[in-house]
């Protein structure tokens, strides 16, 4: 039963030798065999994950140096490149292709230790809130296989909550990472823009992507942000500050911190399970000397329209690399090169090809003005009201989504889809950290997520918040999971 | 923000070098055109003399040392293409190609 350990838990064991990491990963792949085939987490498998966790053993064994990571099996979003494995960021326009290098969080995950047993499915490069625009399979949600796992990141969420992998790196642009955390009741963390290099992450929305961790604890999520962050060369926009042992700031303490509660954020079409999940969350900080204070965002309603303006025009920039000829889908019998760029990028799914259009609309001459500066002046004043509100708080304490896990096929149309992205946007247009942990479950037994903003790279507190909220108010593991 | 015609739709596809079917350009008109509608509002928000945001963070140019490193391999970088000959990408003539 080695698969519920947390990866701490895993990495002391393998540690002190009371488990070999060959014998921690092999049991993973048996499981991820028997249980994947229904789940539809993974993508692909990396074949060499028995060999290097092997290496580990060994090296344990000769005395050598361990990082903090050493054996425990880890799993990628597939639009994480991965030298030597097929990497596709769930698009028939990448089908097949065998990246050249490793993403910079993938060598950091390595140079600790990690053993990266394969590749999570998602929405196709990213684009989507329920991993249902995947081309390639649909990816069920652990604690109901009717339900959607959320998204983007959804074949990393549920392979986490699935016990398939001790955590997984995830991608977030507009809540990517926390929404499918709080849909398959695990902790889902996205750094402060910068925090993390993006160098090897497949663009989507340069401005606001950032990877971040998936994990059943509160206690990973810090580890394996230990791991991965800090400045890197490749990436222009990561900062140049000290990476903090985030794990210390677990003290179980939040006597005086000051929680910011949004009313924008408790408005509207919320689920009344929801709401009382959020309420217990807010009650567990308060008994233990935390204060509540009212703040508001008054910019909040206007995070939606401005991302979906900002992300796909970005979008519309970055996916204009995928013309045919260097890699990627190609129609090699086309008759001119505007017919090759043309009829190679018809292998794009639906939802991209929407947002390329819409970004394309938006970026248009004559159109600049109205649509994307316009959404960046309205991306200003989002960042001035949490600049306001962190003045008087520490962190802001929100419902991660409206609802719990939806059914599939249940939002008909786009808008209704991008809806469920509406309290993890603003976090990506501010560039905060934000996380996601479980604080209950619905009346119909599915997880629900309290969501933690911070300031700029103050991490440490919105982890320290969670894992008090983690220990009052844990949920488990979905039931009929051995 | 008016609604989007059929003309824009084709016109936008073609700057984004998307090739679309008839219906799924059906599709585009109906669905951006309720996407755009829905967005209308922004409009209405005040934003004179606030400065477009194009980073959340603050940041500085980096610039490194002029110092060679090394790169992928030629061979390495084109393994992936589509069309190749030799170490160059092979690409549907641009001159006298009817373009």
């Amino acid at each position: 039963m080695t698969h519920w350990l947390s990866a701490s838990e895993t990495a002391a064991h393998i540690a002190s030798g009371e488990l070999t990491a060959a014998s921690a990963v092999d049991a993973l792949l048996g499981r991820i065999a028997s249980v994947d085939g229904e789940l539809g987490a993974f993508l692909a498998m990396d074949p060499r994950a028995h060999d290097a966790a092997a290496e580990i053993d060994r090296r344990r064994a000769a005395g050598e140096p361990q990082g903090p990571l050493a054996g425990v099996p880890i799993a990628l979003k597939d639009n994480l490149v991965t030298r030597g494995v097929a990497t596709t960021a769930a698009s028939k326009m990448l089908d097949g292709w065998i990246p050249p290098y490793d993403a910079t969080v993938v060598d950091k995950l390595r140079a600790a230790g990690a053993i990266i047993v394969g590749k999570l499915n998602c929405d196709e490069f990213a684009m989507g809130s329920s991993t249902e625009n995947s081309a390639f399979k649909r990816t069920r949600n652990p604690w109901d296989a009717a339900r959607v796992p959320g998204g983007s990141s959804g074949g990393s969420a549920a392979a986490v909550a699935a016990g398939l992998c001790a955590g997984a790196l995830g991608t977030d642009t507009g809540g990517s990472i926390r929404q499918p955390a709080a849909f398959c009741g695990v902790v889902g963390l996205k750094p402060t823009y910068g925090r993390v290099s993006r160098w090897g992450a497949i663009a989507f929305a340069s401005s606001l992507d950032q990877i971040g961790p998936l994990t059943r604890t509160v206690e990973d999520a810090a580890l394996m942000l230990e791991v991965i962050a800090g400045l890197d060369p490749r990436d222009e926009t990561s900062i140049d500050a000290p990476v903090p042992r985030y794990r210390d700031a677990l003290t179980g303490d939040v006597a005086g911190l000051r929680v910011g509660i949004p009313h924008e954020y408790y408005e509207g079409a919320i689920d009344a399970d929801v709401r009382g999940a959020l309420e217990r969350a807010k009650a567990v900080l308060v008994e233990r000397g935390a204060e509540v204070v009212d703040i508001t965002l008054p910019h909040t309603q206007h995070a939606l329209p401005a991302y979906y303006i900002v992300a796909p025009a970005e979008a519309s920039s970055n996916l204009a690399r995928y013309d045919g000829i260097r890699f990627g889908h190609a129609a090699t019998d086309a008759k001119s090169l505007q017919d090759r760029y043309m009829r190679s990028r018809a292998a794009f799914g639906t939802e991209v090809k929407r947002r390329i259009m819409l970004g394309t609309y938006a970026l248009r001459s004559g159109y600049y003005e109205a649509y994307y500066k316009k959404a960046q002046q309205i991306r200003t004043l989002i960042k001035r009201d949490f600049d306001k509100a962190f003045q008087h708080v520490d962190v802001v304490l929100t419902p991660t989504t409206p609802t719990p896990a939806f059914a599939f096929g249940a939002k008909a149309t786009p808008i209704e889809m991008y809806q469920a992205d509406v309290f993890t946007l603003a976090c990506n247009l501010a560039g905060l950290p934000g996380i996601s942990v479980p604080c209950g479950l619905s009346g119909d037994g599915l997880p629900i997520g309290a969501q933690l903003l911070g300031k700029p790279l103050d991490e440490a507190t919105i982890l320290r918040t969670a894992h008090v909220i983690e220990k009052v108010l844990g949920i488990g593991h979905p039931k009929g999971l051995a | 923000m008016p609604a989007l015609t059929r003309k824009e739709v084709e016109e936008i596809a073609l700057l984004a070098r998307l090739h679309l079917e008839p219906d799924e350009l059906a599709r585009m008109e109906t669905e951006l055109g309720a996407i755009l509608e829905h967005f209308a509002a922004l409009a209405e928000v005040p934003t004179d003399g606030i400065p477009p945001m194009t980073h959340a963070v603050p940041m500085d140019l980096r610039l490194r040392a002029d110092e060679p490193a090394p790169s992928l391999p030629v061979g390495e970088a084109l393994a992936a293409a589509p069309a190749r000959q030799g170490d160059v990408f092979v690409v549907p003539a641009i001159i006298g190609g009817g373009e």
